[in-house]
């Protein structure tokens, strides 16, 4: 064992029912390293981090920690905390309820000489925890009144403070903006520097290479192997997560940027906004066309959308749709319209998890010709074995739960179930977020393919390549405005100085 | 440092109070020739609801982890029956069949606890199976109503403990002084009310009881025990219900199948109006102390008006609940907007 | 085994596994007593109607099986349980009775209005308990089990008001008829019948049973995916609202009066039973109508044979809650892991033998 090390995984084995899981991995942390986890879904990485920390039990294999003889086995995520390893999830782990510097205390408590919680030395040493990671908080405060940025840099502070060794970071960036992202790598970067091991999971390769100096890339439950960060590009990267050279990406790019401005105005919205989260907006959509929405996360980009469909009812403005003005009170208004919206949350907005694929599938289509004309039987099963085949969704039958899928499946699923509904103008919002490569690409072509069909779609993406590929023309928002539009030399660097604004001096 | 903000919560606590302080006002206006205004009548408040603040507070506990005990009502029948049984009938001694009662109730609880907590059962369905239970055994037990005739248990139960000084004595018509007494219960209860309070602020298990409640997987991520956290939470809420059961049945001294049904919404309707949020994480005693008060006050209101039928006071409490879940709820919503 | 273990996987088997263990309870007992052994299905006619023990269970469990049709789909579509219905039933005899009878009259021979108005006033009040439930749930987010704690709490009260405190007794043939014999059969059963089958149809032939389900595994999804989650989990509400009024009638014509007191009494405990017993998931989302169902009778049977067995009526609750409390212990995830666990191990250790 080198002697700066301080996790050792060897030979690692775990199978889930008719599935091998994990088939003898090894995993290394030294300290003071920020250590990637990195492979595509349903590679292991998960669980992988659960056999660590004691949630799933591995069937073979040895944990070693520094300063523990012998193997380690935790039995839940408390003994793994009491070997010093802390893992932070992108859900925060905390309770809402309860005050921060309860937060960062629960469980080990200063007590007084009688007992009782010393609450004084609580709000005194959280104090000092926050101030010294330099963080703006008032630990009296109910933890419910931060951003959820603020309230996982809280989480990563109770598990500093915990004496963790090892500290896991699982896609912990998710739901933040690069201005937290960047804050949440400035922590990660101090506690590296205090010799803390930390491994960084998540789908982000910018972040990889911006924050880490080692990576371990996983494949269908095995190791394919481990890198320092400098002898593996970003290119061998995806290559080894793919198994395969991978030029699928560069097949799919629009030659050129075709011309909208004579083609029928599908959308025309004036002065749309919703109060607290997007000021009045204009835009128009014509047919055919692909219009990507970009700009940080919270900047309204989701919100837009959102407000057009009617998910978020719009308060003030107009909208038109194929030229005749719409008034749209619920979601439902928008699809007689026909239009369609892929939530940006999966598991929260678009998925019924307890439902077979095919009642996942015409679900919309059924909410759309109401309660009293149910489908058919037979067509149903026409329409999900359609949408299956068309969608190519791995699936053992059309009766399998949509919740036993993976992601990217998942997602294909909900894509079937607004393309059953026929729709002339889709919104996706984040299509591609925390699904694999492949898929990702699928459903690239896919966008393509519906805007020849004379489909106007909303493609709304973080990550601006994908954007560029698909879209004609995008759209800039910021702080909950549209800024600006593109509809020439779709650049990475122009689309980015558009997001960042002109007046900024970073 | 920056004065704290004062949450939606603590904003709740304070409507709680001042509701209270207004309707007492109000009827010491109204009823004050009927006695409505003398302190006595505020201490028979607490004197009738000593049983109910006992409850109030355990069911406040199990409310915290976002649970539910409906099973407090038959408790207390069962207590009762148990005690005029054991005191008339079989002439057991008073004290041991106390902590007969208290050992019950902790067996009881531990039982429910298990279910709730280590099986992952609906609270609501297994302190349901509990309310059946409790009152069946009520019923094997005996039939009859019992009174309590005499014994130790009846003389400590009509201790008066007169208020020191005279405060609030007054002269009566017949010209006699009289001084205002609570009841040995209403010490009880009162006990209870301060060391649950103390034990929800100053203790681990009160603190985890809010945590559970708040998230719970968070909490077990941070590494406390919720099983049995839960299981502690209901075995608290039977054992203060015991105690509430031994203080009702000093205020009644008899034990019938009947007794004490609708407790437990009483209780629930207490806590919720005192703030206590049935998602669970949210609440406080003290909250349920004064939730206890309203309760207590809406049907003192209504008993001593004299002509209303008694089923108004519990249209009045069920308004008042009413009122307070809308008004929670819209709180709520306006945290969700915000954010 | 691996059979064994399709069969319990299946939805209906806990039901119909607790129906069957109930009668072989019956069959048992019977013989251990020396009587016929299949006592408990003997079907005969006694004063030209219907008499045995079977159905006595059917006409006792009509109520039940009633309220258990609405249960489901508020369980289903707001994973919590309506807890009033009980009350409901009461204040829906109590309106009807009052209307039927006339306010402030404690007995009548004849109707003070048509028969009809009264049980149309009975349900319409019933549905407006509903509504109320429903709008505090769907529409304000409150949890199912304290917005409906309210009515829990007030509708009995309410429907002391409307009868002016009295115990009001409708002495009439025409009123009499839902609660005693339609011919030879018992009228309760026949209105179960009927309300179980229009339920059964509506799922058959609309998209009820999907939007139910929908909106209650997610919400917002359902939103999303177009439909109305609000209106329909203020639809199930109502329907509920509208089951207990059915059943607070029946249960009034039985006794040709309106005993606010005790109507519906504990029946809001009986009708979530049935849906647990029917293998359904309190926690919302996929639902089975049959199993509620059989799980309404379930209930009725097991009462029926503890009555049989000479268990009197205020001791009964003691076996009905250990009953629940096996069958939800059985149904719950950690017992079922465990089990799974044990015979995993059985298997490596016969596997070590070999």
């Amino acid at each position: 064992m080198e002697n700066n090390v301080v996790l050792t995984m060897r030979g690692i084995s775990m199978t889930f029912p008719g599935v091998k899981a994990l088939d003898n991995v090894d995993f290394t942390l030294r300290k003071g390293e920020i250590h990637a986890l990195m492979g595509e879904n349903g590679a292991g990485k998960s669980t992988l981090i659960k056999c660590l920390t004691g949630i799933n039990a591995f069937e073979a294999g040895e944990i070693h920690v520094d300063g523990i003889d012998g193997a380690v086995v935790n039995h839940s995520t408390l003994d793994a905390q009491k070997k010093g390893i802390s893992t932070v999830y992108q859900e925060v782990n905390l309770c809402p309820n309860l005050s921060v510097a309860e937060n960062l205390f629960i469980g080990r408590e200063p007590v007084t000489r009688f007992g009782a919680i010393d609450w004084k030395t609580m709000v005194k040493k959280s104090q000092k925890i926050v101030n010294d990671l330099d963080m703006k908080v008032d630990v009296t405060q109910n933890l419910e009144e931060y951003s959820l940025a603020m309230q996982q840099m809280i989480a990563i502070a109770r598990a500093v403070d915990m004496d963790c060794k090892v500290l896991i970071l699982d896609e912990p960036t998710s739901s933040l903006d690069d201005n937290e992202v960047e804050k949440l790598f400035g922590l990660m970067r101090r506690l590296r520097d205090q010799g803390v091991g930390i491994i960084f999971v998540t789908h982000f390769l910018e972040q990889v290479y911006a924050v880490c100096d080692r990576i371990t890339v996983l494949r269908n439950g095995q190791l394919v192997g481990e890198y320092p960060i400098a002898e593996l590009p970003r290119v061998k990267l995806v290559a080894a997560m793919m198994g395969k050279d991978f030029d699928d990406l560069a097949a799919i790019k629009t030659d050129e940027t075709k011309d909208f401005t004579n083609a029928p105005i599908e959308i025309e919205a004036k002065g749309l906004s919703h109060a607290g989260t997007i000021k009045p907006f204009d835009l128009v959509i014509h047919k055919g066309e692909v219009v990507g929405l970009t700009g940080l996360l919270g900047s309204g980009r989701s919100e837009l959308a959102r407000v057009i469909y009617g998910a978020d009812k719009a308060q003030t403005g107009t909208l038109k749709v194929n030229g005749k003005e719409a008034k749209i009170n619920a979601p439902i208004d928008a699809m007689q319209l026909g239009m369609g919206l892929l939530p940006d949350d999966r598991k929260a907005e678009g998925i019924i998890e307890d439902l077979s694929i095919r009642e996942n599938i015409i679900l919309a289509l059924q909410a759309k010709r109401g309660m009293f004309r149910l489908l058919s039987m037979s067509e149903q099963n026409r329409i999900a074995d359609e949408y299956i085949k068309v969608l190519q969704v791995k699936t053992p039958s059309r009766e399998t739960l949509i919740k036993q899928l993976s992601g990217g499946n998942q997602q294909k699923v909900i894509l079937g179930r607004w393309l059953a509904t026929n729709p002339d103008f889709l919104i996706l919002d984040e299509p591609t977020r925390g699904i694999d490569v492949g898929t990702k690409t699928e459903i690239q072509k896919l966008v393509l393919q519906l805007a020849e069909e004379g489909k106007s779609i909303i493609f709304i993406s973080s990550e601006i390549e994908e954007m560029l590929r698909t879209c004609s023309k995008m759209e800039v928002l910021r702080d909950g405005a549209k800024v600006g539009e593109i509809t020439e030399n779709l650049t990475q660097e122009n689309v980015m100085k558009a997001i960042a604004g002109g007046g900024s001096n970073e | 440092m920056k004065r704290k903000k004062m949450n939606s919560n603590t904003l709740l606590l304070f409507i709680t109070i001042a509701l209270f302080v207004v309707m007492y006002a109000a009827g010491c206006i109204i009823y004050g020739s009927k006695g409505f205004s003398h302190f006595q009548t505020f201490l028979n408040l607490l004197i009738t609801n000593s049983g109910l603040l006992c409850v109030a507070a355990g069911m406040t506990c199990v409310m915290l982890t976002g649970g539910i005990d409906i099973s407090v009502g038959a408790l207390i029948a069962m207590d009762c029956m148990f005690l005029a049984v054991g005191i008339d009938r079989w002439g057991w001694n008073s004290i041991v069949l106390c902590v007969l009662v208290l050992v019950i109730g902790l067996v009881f609880g531990s039982v429910m606890g298990f279910l709730v907590g280590y099986l992952q059962i609906q609270p609501f369905i297994v302190s349901m199976a509990g309310m059946f239970f409790a009152r069946g055994m009520t019923a094997v037990i005996s039939t009859d109503q019992v009174s309590i005739s005499s014994g130790l248990f009846k003389t400590i139960a009509s201790i008066k403990i007169y208020m020191p000084f005279n405060i609030g004595a007054y002269t009566n018509s017949k010209g006699v002084l009289q001084v205002p007494y609570i009841r040995v219960h209403v010490l009880i209860a009162l006990v209870v009310l301060v060391v649950i309070f103390l034990m929800l602020r100053y203790t681990k298990f009160g603190r985890s009881l809010y945590a559970v409640g708040g998230n719970e997987v968070s909490a077990t991520m941070m590494g406390l025990d919720v099983k049995k956290t839960k299981m502690k939470a209901y075995m608290l809420s039977s054992f203060l219900c015991s105690i509430g059961g031994i203080c009702y049945c000093m205020n009644t001294l008899t034990g019938s199948v009947q007794q004490a049904t609708g407790l437990e919404m009483d209780a629930i309707s207490s806590a919720v109006i005192g703030g206590t949020l049935l998602t669970g994480g949210v609440g406080n005693v003290i909250g349920s102390f004064f939730g206890v008060l309203i309760n207590g006050t809406i049907s003192t209101l209504v008993k001593t008006n004299g002509k209303l039928l008694s089923s108004w006071s519990n249209i009045a409490v069920a308004a008042l609940l009413c009122f307070f879940i809308v008004l929670q709820s819209v709180f709520a919503l306006i945290k969700a907007r915000r954010k | 085994m691996s059979n064994i273990k399709k069969l319990t996987s299946k939805r209906l088997f806990l039901p119909i596994f607790c129906m069957i263990l109930v009668m072989m309870v019956n069959i048992v007992y019977d013989v251990a007593n020396g009587n016929f052994a299949l006592n408990f299905f003997t079907i005969s006619i006694r004063n030209g109607v219907l008499y045995g023990r079977l159905i006595d269970v059917l006409n006792r469990g009509s109520e039940v099986a009633i309220l258990a049709i609405g249960m489901t789909l508020v369980v289903s579509a707001s994973a919590g349980t309506d807890i009033s219905v009980g009350s409901v039933m009461s204040l829906s005899a109590c309106m009807c009775c009052m209307l039927l009878a006339g306010y402030g009259v404690s007995s009548t021979n004849d109707l003070a209005v048509p028969l009809i108005v009264g049980i149309l006033g009975g349900l319409a009040i019933a549905c407006v308990c509903g509504t109320f439930n429903g709008f505090l749930v769907a529409y304000l987010g409150v949890q199912p089990m304290v917005a409906t704690l309210i009515l829990y709490s007030a509708a009995r009260a309410i429907g002391l008001l409307l009868c002016n405190n009295l115990i009001v007794y409708v002495r009439n043939d025409a009123y009499k008829i839902f609660g005693s014999y339609l011919g030879f059969i018992p009228t309760p059963i026949v209105i179960a019948a009927i309300c179980i089958l229009i339920m059964a149809l509506l799922l058959k032939f609309t998209a009820l049973g999907l939007y139910v389900q929908s909106v209650g595994i997610n919400k917002k999804a359902s939103r999303i995916a177009g439909l109305n989650s609000s209106r329909i989990i203020l639809i199930c509400y109502i329907i509920c609202g509208l089951c207990a009024g059915i059943a607070g009638i029946v249960s009034s014509s039985r006794i040709y009066s309106a005993d606010s007191n005790n109507i519906g009494l504990n029946y809001e405990m009986d009708a979530i039973l049935a849906v647990a017993l029917g293998g359904n998931s309190l926690g919302g989302g996929k639902f089975s109508l049959a199993g509620s169902i059989i799980g309404a009778y379930t209930i009725q049977a097991i009462t029926t044979t503890m009555y049989a067995m000479g268990v009197s009526t205020s001791v009964a609750p003691v076996f009905k809650a250990i009953i629940v409390i096996i069958i939800v212990a059985i149904q719950a995830p950690p017992f079922r892991e465990y089990l799974r666990k044990r015979s995993v191990q059985r298997a490596t250790v016969a596997k070590g033998v070999h």
